[in-house]
This record gives C-alpha cells, structure tokens and sequence, in this order.
C-alpha cells in the first residue's frame, strides 16, 4: 500500500490550504448557473399586466429569490424582457427596439394574454401577439397572470438557460467570426 | 309623503322645476338666433336634442355658451353610411349652474366632411376634435392643430368608419408602426353574440376549457 501523501497534484485539493474551497464542474453549467440565478429584467410594463408585475416584485412575493430582483430601465443592463401587457401596433416598433437594444444573451417572457396573443383585444389597434416580432421564450397565461404564474415562468426561463450551451454557443460565434 | 318628487323634477337640478323653464328659455332664444336652420327639437326620456344646420352649428353653439350651457361634456360623431348627409356630428352640452344637460347635432356630408372648430370656444374641444378626424375622418376647419391623436401621423384609415373591419387593415409605414388582420372567427376571447346561452356566448378557447 503506497500512500502517495507527498504527490504534488493531489495536494491541490487535498490536505491543503484550499481544501474544500474547490468545485470541479463545466465552464458552462457554472456560466448557466451564474445566468440563472442573476436574470435582470427589463420591466416592459404596457398594461394591468405591470401591476402584477410589481405585486411580483414586491415583498409579499418577492423575486429576489430568484435573483432576478433588479429591475433595470435601461436595456443595456437587462438579461430577460418581461413584455407585461397589451402592445398596441403603435407601440410595436418602440418594444423591438428596446429588444433590440438588449446586450446578448437575453431571453423574453410574455406575461399575459394580450402579450402573448393580443388577448381580448381582436382589433384594428393592437399587435396579435409579441412573438410576432420577438422570439418569445417562456408564455405565462393569464389575464393577468398571478405573480405565482409569473414566478413559475421566471423558474421556466431558468431551466432553459440551465440546459444552455452557452461557452460552445459563444465558441461557435467566435470561429464563424474568424472564417 | 315626500314634497321634493315631483312631476317635472329630476334628480341633481338646480332648480325647483329642474331646470325646464330655463330650457325652454334657452331653446326659444335659440330658435330666434337660427331661425329654419334650426331642424328639430327632440325630446325623449327628459333628454333634449337639437338638430341645427351644419354651417350655423358654431353660432348656434357660441350662443350657447353665452346663455348658461358654459361646459362642453363631449363632441362624439356617428357614421350613417351611405345616406346623403354621412356624418352626424353631437356636441354634447352642460349648464353647470342650472345641471341640465343639452344635446346639439348637425349633419355634414363625406365631402368636404367639414365643420367648424369650436376649439376656441372650449379648450377641450381641441382634443376632442381631433380625436372625431382620427377615428371617423371628419375634419374641423379652423382647428389650430388637427393631427391624429390616437393613430400616429400617416395611417391611412379612419377605424370607426362603418366600412372599416372590426379586424383591422394591413398597413405599413418603415419605422413608425405597422398594423395587421386580427383574428376572429374561432379565436379565444371573442364573444360569441348569436349564441343560445350565456356559456356559449363568452369568450373563451373553444375546446379547451
């Protein structure tokens, strides 16, 4: 029986200063961890749906525990766009820009019928659906959604952005860039 | 047995015969001032209307305001498609001291289409004006700022108009906005109005709930 106490490598992470302050995993599951837990969004409140939006926010049901508390009025700034109400046609054009303007990578949540489907509004005035001009990734029914619902389409979000291949994804961009 | 219900009274008047003396007041001045181009006086459930010929309807108005209809509540417009005299313009009227109310309406043509602007008379007829050119096309002459205020500035339709889609209309103007066919046949949330009952009648997904 060799013990091999004097081995260099091991001594990295055993029976040494830095023992137990090491976690072995892939780059991408601690990227998508770190995504995850820290979605800011962008609070594109139009409608009732806004109010529901806050409620959410607000101490009772509180989104900060799911990191995603801080809610940024500059898009600049925001991960996840929470499309919070009705979109009329007139104001189409100003929520894909604010998209738009969004930093990489980002997802959108449709809270609501009328975001994800115009709702009630079958008319002359408003846009059937925000996915008509954005890719939606998570729809939470209801009008307007409870902030549970909300709540479950925020944890809905979080695990598609865990089963992300976010480093690969970038690698991938990266090579077609240089090609 | 109570003293205040009595026949003529109505509720919140300001007056003891609820105003109806300084109406007919009103109403006999008015058709002094217009004389034939004062159409029509209707009266129907303690609601009067008057009709008056499109190009006196701003005297006739100015009037008003003089002799105690001080509040202009609305101006709306009502689309009767395919008659002569298309547009019925109703201002509607308030005496905030006597707490009567008094309906004016005038019929114009689809073209000119053209009424004069009361929006010098009344502040707040300049918003309501131009709300009456976005939705029905009627336009206010004289108006110190008749732009669209719902609608943004180059859509081509007028909604409320009786040959205008409950759907909508495509349109389309690079970098303000577009617009799009709603949707309506079998669709969640529309109404289901020749429906037997109540629960066939709501909006709902059919099939699904």
């Amino acid at each position: 029986m060799v013990t091999p106490v004097n081995d260099p490598p091991q001594q990295v992470a055993y029976d040494s200063k830095v023992e137990g302050n090491i976690i072995i995993t892939r780059v991408d599951a601690a990227i998508n961890w770190m995504r995850k837990n820290s979605l800011w969004p962008m609070p594109m409140g139009l409608a009732c749906c806004a109010i529901e939006l806050m409620a959410t926010g607000a101490s009772r049901f509180d989104i900060s525990r799911f990191g995603a508390e801080v809610m940024r009025f500059s898009p600049r700034q925001s991960d996840v766009m929470i499309v919070a109400g009705t979109v009329t046609y007139k104001m189409a054009l100003a929520v894909k820009r604010i998209y738009d303007q969004m930093p990489e990578p980002k997802w959108v949540i449709a809270m609501g019928a009328c975001a994800s489907s115009g709702g009630m509004y079958r008319s002359y005035a408003v846009l059937q659906g925000i996915d008509r001009l954005l890719p939606v990734d998570v729809y939470v029914s209801g009008c307007p959604p409870r902030p549970e619902a909300l709540l479950e389409g925020l944890m809905k979000l979080q695990r598609k952005v865990e089963g992300e291949s976010s480093l690969l994804a970038q690698k991938k961009q990266m090579v077609d860039s240089l090609a | 047995m109570t003293t205040e219900a009595t026949a003529d009274t109505k509720p919140g008047s300001g007056t003891a015969d609820g105003g109806s003396a300084f109406l007919a007041k009103t109403l006999d001045g008015l058709g002094k001032l217009l004389g034939d181009d004062l159409a029509a006086t209707i009266e129907f459930r303690g609601e009067t209307s008057v009709s008056v010929a499109s190009p006196r309807v701003r005297v006739a108005l100015a009037w008003l305001k003089d002799h105690g209809f001080d509040y202009l509540i609305d101006i709306t417009t009502v689309d009767h498609q395919g008659e002569a005299l298309r547009f019925e313009v109703v201002y509607e009227l308030y005496s905030l001291a006597e707490h009567i109310h008094l309906r004016i309406k005038t019929r114009i043509a689809e073209e000119p289409g053209e009424v004069p602007t009361v929006s010098d008379l009344w502040p707040t007829a300049n918003w309501h004006e131009r709300e009456a050119w976005d939705m029905m096309g009627v336009r206010f002459k004289d108006h110190p700022d008749l732009r669209r205020i719902l609608m943004w500035e180059g859509y081509p339709f007028h909604p409320l108009r009786k040959e205008f889609p409950l759907a909508g209309q495509p349109s389309e103007m690079p970098d303000v906005a577009f617009t799009g066919v709603a949707p309506l046949e079998g669709g969640p949330f529309v109404t289901h109005s020749g429906a037997a009952d109540t629960v066939a009648r709501e909006p709902r997904a059919k099939g699904e709930s």
